[in-house]
């Protein structure tokens, strides 16, 4: 027992000050990217020719990037000969909808609260039920260590539970496998209403690297309606608790604007 | 057996086809089973259809349709790697009944291309999806119904009393998904049978054509916790291919990316395995250490699970002194939190008494079964890739093979302790004298009509990665054999005879991969 004690002593006091205090995060984490279509040269297209899942389109608009395919790979950053896709360590990165996972023309909009009345049902106590829908355990395990004493999930009134039956929602990663489809629908209908659907990582989102293999369905959207979205390959378990803390209200301002860095 | 029936080869050293010739059926057969007989064990074993040496040279291909079995055995004590092939009809004698480690793999080739190992005591699907090929099942399925997954044969015991417990596909943790049916006498399980398939994203297809912008992606996420080992067998097989030599400093820092990889797994496993048992400190502990060990992979490249380092001809990130400086003072700091963590765990008696005697696997079954990695380490098995077909910077710097005798869930956990251990002075070793110079070479296209086998020691074990590359050195075939699809049938073995209250304890202590499995 002392022994036990002596332990607890050496491994300190390790809860991130977040979302009090910013979150430390890599330096070279790959964030939110930041797109300047006007450094762009007449024509050309690079970034989105060496972009694995296609998240890149090059229109007269300028640069148009979807997070929701993004993997957040180097290779648009480092193949751009202007410096026009720059990654940042942003780690806000959910939203409430698909379309506004799209970077380019507008404001990027970060997710939104739920409305009063579901906030005032799962906003102090939200209880989630993972399902793992062809997820590499990439998403799994960054939303598995959420549960640990450094992110302690269980201080904000979130909880993943066993039994669909006594959650609020369930959380999704993988590109939904067609072996996994029946399985999600029915644990989805076993969760009583209202409920949540949050879809984790590019999978969920949009079949990530998967995307278009007849063995998928190209992420959850087309098989449950989502309530929120949070892009990464797999995303920075920060990103995750933001979105999770943003969707109950806890973490306010929507807007996303990242700080001029030209 | 003639000489040129086998093709002995070197980890990750390209082979042309024309090289090796297929062999007839019989003599393919009769080397797997005197190879095996003789202590190798099967790294892969598949069916491709690959273009015929020479048809490129403007002679007609032998059979377009022509399915080739290929079979890579490795023997750890020569240090030995022999790959072979054959022609195959429709059906053929299956292996298994001399060789049941050939089990899995024969239902994998039945599923994928719609032939029949005749005699294969027990042949079901493994990831439930049509064949490759129009018109082959080898369970006679039309094509037009649709696939369950987990609908086939189990094994089932009747008697009185007897109950059989169902679990899964959605399981109780945030954990990938799975079948599992314990047939039970009481708490005590006389057989576990585990059905698999649900995380099937067809990667492995989808590789065909390539290598392209895509291939990276799916090698990645082939099994996410493995990014790193998954994608280095691949980079060692294209390297190869295309004969470019990766800088020393590169190989270097890939290594200690794959020793984080393992740091950081078994860390978590540990102290998954301490939760399991109801002991709370080290599980708290080891869950967070597990997370500063991903931060240090997130230190080098900016992703904890290495995504974006690994690329063929080298990696993408170097590291500089003064991230070096970082990185040594918090692993110096992450290898003081283990083992006080871990410490803690061996000086529990509670622990002891769970974790001993539980859950064994005899050196003779896992011989015989050809599990590869911590869990054959614990049953005495000495395989280890890093030490036997070492590859990259491994073959100057060793590192010993970390065993134990008893195959129960104490073995596996202590076996991780060690290679936690050993890992850590290897890392520490290399920054010592970290090589200089660029970290990436430039990398050509791949050869044409040539196959490599590239391995690779993961956290969990062997990693096999075999590309067959046509006339035009795209990939006709690329066959992943993560170390998972040896070892599920090692966790049923091992729910032999136990309580069945055990099973998440022996399940957490073999922690196989359900996506590296299902590809």
């Amino acid at each position: 027992m002392l022994k036990a004690l002596l332990a607890r002593a050496h491994q300190g006091h390790r809860t991130v000050g977040f979302p009090d205090r910013p979150p430390v995060l890599p330096d070279r984490l790959r964030g939110r990217p930041q797109i300047d279509s006007t450094k762009c040269p007449d024509g050309c297209h690079v970034c989105a020719d060496v972009c694995p899942t296609d998240a890149i389109a090059v229109s007269e608009k300028g640069v148009q990037l979807d997070l929701g395919r993004c993997l957040f790979c180097p290779e648009c950053e480092r193949a751009c000969p202007e410096g026009a896709i720059r990654f940042t360590t942003e780690h806000r990165l959910a939203t409430s909808s698909r379309d506004a996972l799209v970077l380019g023309e507008k404001e990027f909009q970060l997710a939104q609260a739920l409305d009063k009345k579901s906030r005032k049902l799962f906003g102090r106590s939200l209880k989630l039920r993972q399902v793992s829908a062809g997820g590499c355990n990439g998403c799994e395990a960054d939303v598995n260590v959420l549960n640990t004493v450094v992110f302690d999930l269980g201080r904000f009134g979130i909880q993943f539970v066993a039994s669909p039956r006594h959650a609020d929602g369930v959380l999704i990663t993988g590109p939904v496998t067609r072996n996994m489809e029946a399985a999600l629908r029915e644990t989805y209908a076993a969760v009583p209403a209202p409920k949540l659907v949050i879809a984790v990582g590019a999978c969920a989102i949009s079949g990530g690297p998967y995307f278009g293999h007849a063995e998928q369905r190209n992420g959850a959207e087309g098989v449950l309606p989502v309530d929120l979205y949070v892009p990464g390959c797999p995303p920075h378990p920060i990103t995750i608790l933001e979105g999770l803390l943003r969707l109950l209200g806890r973490i306010n301002s929507t807007c996303g604007n990242l700080p001029d860095m030209r | 057996m003639s000489a040129d029936s086998i093709s002995a080869v070197r980890n990750g050293e390209k082979v042309n086809l024309a090289d090796l010739p297929p062999v007839a059926f019989d003599e393919f057969r009769e080397t797997i089973l005197s190879a095996v007989e003789a202590g190798a064990h099967l790294s892969a074993l598949f069916g491709a259809i690959v273009p015929e040496a020479g048809s490129q040279r403007g002679r007609k291909a032998v059979d377009p349709g022509g399915l080739r079995l290929f079979a890579m055995l490795a023997r750890e004590e020569e240090g030995t790697l022999t790959l072979t092939s054959t022609h195959i009809g429709d059906a053929y004698a299956a292996l298994t009944p001399d060789c049941p480690q050939a089990h899995w793999f024969e239902r994998e080739i039945a599923e994928q291309w719609g032939i029949r190992p005749d005699g294969h005591p027990w042949l079901k699907p493994i990831r439930f999806h049509h064949s490759y090929r129009e018109g082959y099942d080898a369970w006679n399925r039309p094509a037009e119904i649709s696939i369950s997954p987990g609908v086939t044969d189990y094994f089932t015991m009747t008697g009185e009393e007897v109950h059989e417990v169902a679990v899964g596909p959605v399981h109780a943790g945030i954990i990938e998904p799975g079948h599992f049916r314990f047939q039970c006498h009481g708490e005590k399980v006389y057989h576990l049978e585990i059905s698999l398939g649900y995380q099937h994203r067809g990667i492995e297809r989808a590789l065909i054509g390539g290598p392209n912008k895509r291939t990276i992606p799916g090698m990645e996420t082939l099994a996410g916790d493995t990014t790193i080992g998954h994608t280095l067998a691949y980079c060692e097989a294209v390297e190869s291919l295309a004969g470019c030599r990766v800088p020393a400093r590169a190989q270097a820092l890939r290594a200690i990316a794959l020793e984080l990889e393992r740091l950081a797994n078994h860390t978590g496993d540990l102290g998954a395995l301490a939760g399991d048992v109801g002991y709370l400190p080290t599980a708290s502990f080891c869950g967070r250490v597990r997370g500063d060990f991903l931060n240090l992979t997130a230190l080098i490249c900016g992703n904890r699970f290495g995504r974006g380092l690994v690329r063929p001809g080298g990696i993408l990130f170097d590291f500089d002194d003064s991230r070096q400086a970082q990185f040594k003072e918090r692993l110096e700091q992450g290898r003081k939190d283990v083992t006080n963590a871990v410490n803690l765990l061996w000086e529990a008696p509670s622990v002891r008494s769970r974790f001993e005697n539980a859950g064994p696997v005899s050196r003779d079954t896992a011989l015989g079964l050809g599990l590869v990695g911590v869990v054959a380490r614990a049953s005495g098995i000495e395989r280890d890739v890093r030490a036997q077909f070492p590859s990259g910077i491994y073959r100057f710097a060793q590192i010993p093979v970390s065993l134990y005798h008893s195959g129960t869930v104490f073995a596996r956990a202590h076996v991780r302790w060690m290679e936690i251990q050993r890992s850590l002075a290897f890392i520490f070793d290399q920054l010592k004298a970290l090589p200089d110079g660029p970290v990436q070479a430039e990398i050509g296209p791949l050869a044409a009509n040539h196959t490599v086998v590239s391995l690779t020691e993961g956290w969990r074990g062997e990693i096999c990665h075999v590309a067959l590359t046509d006339a035009a050195g795209k990939f006709a075939h690329y066959k992943v054999v993560d170390p998972s699809f040896h070892n599920w049938m090692g966790l049923a073995m091992a729910l032999r005879d136990q309580q069945i209250s055990d099973f998440p304890l022996c399940n957490k202590s073999f922690n196989l991969s359900y996506c590296g499995h299902d590809l």
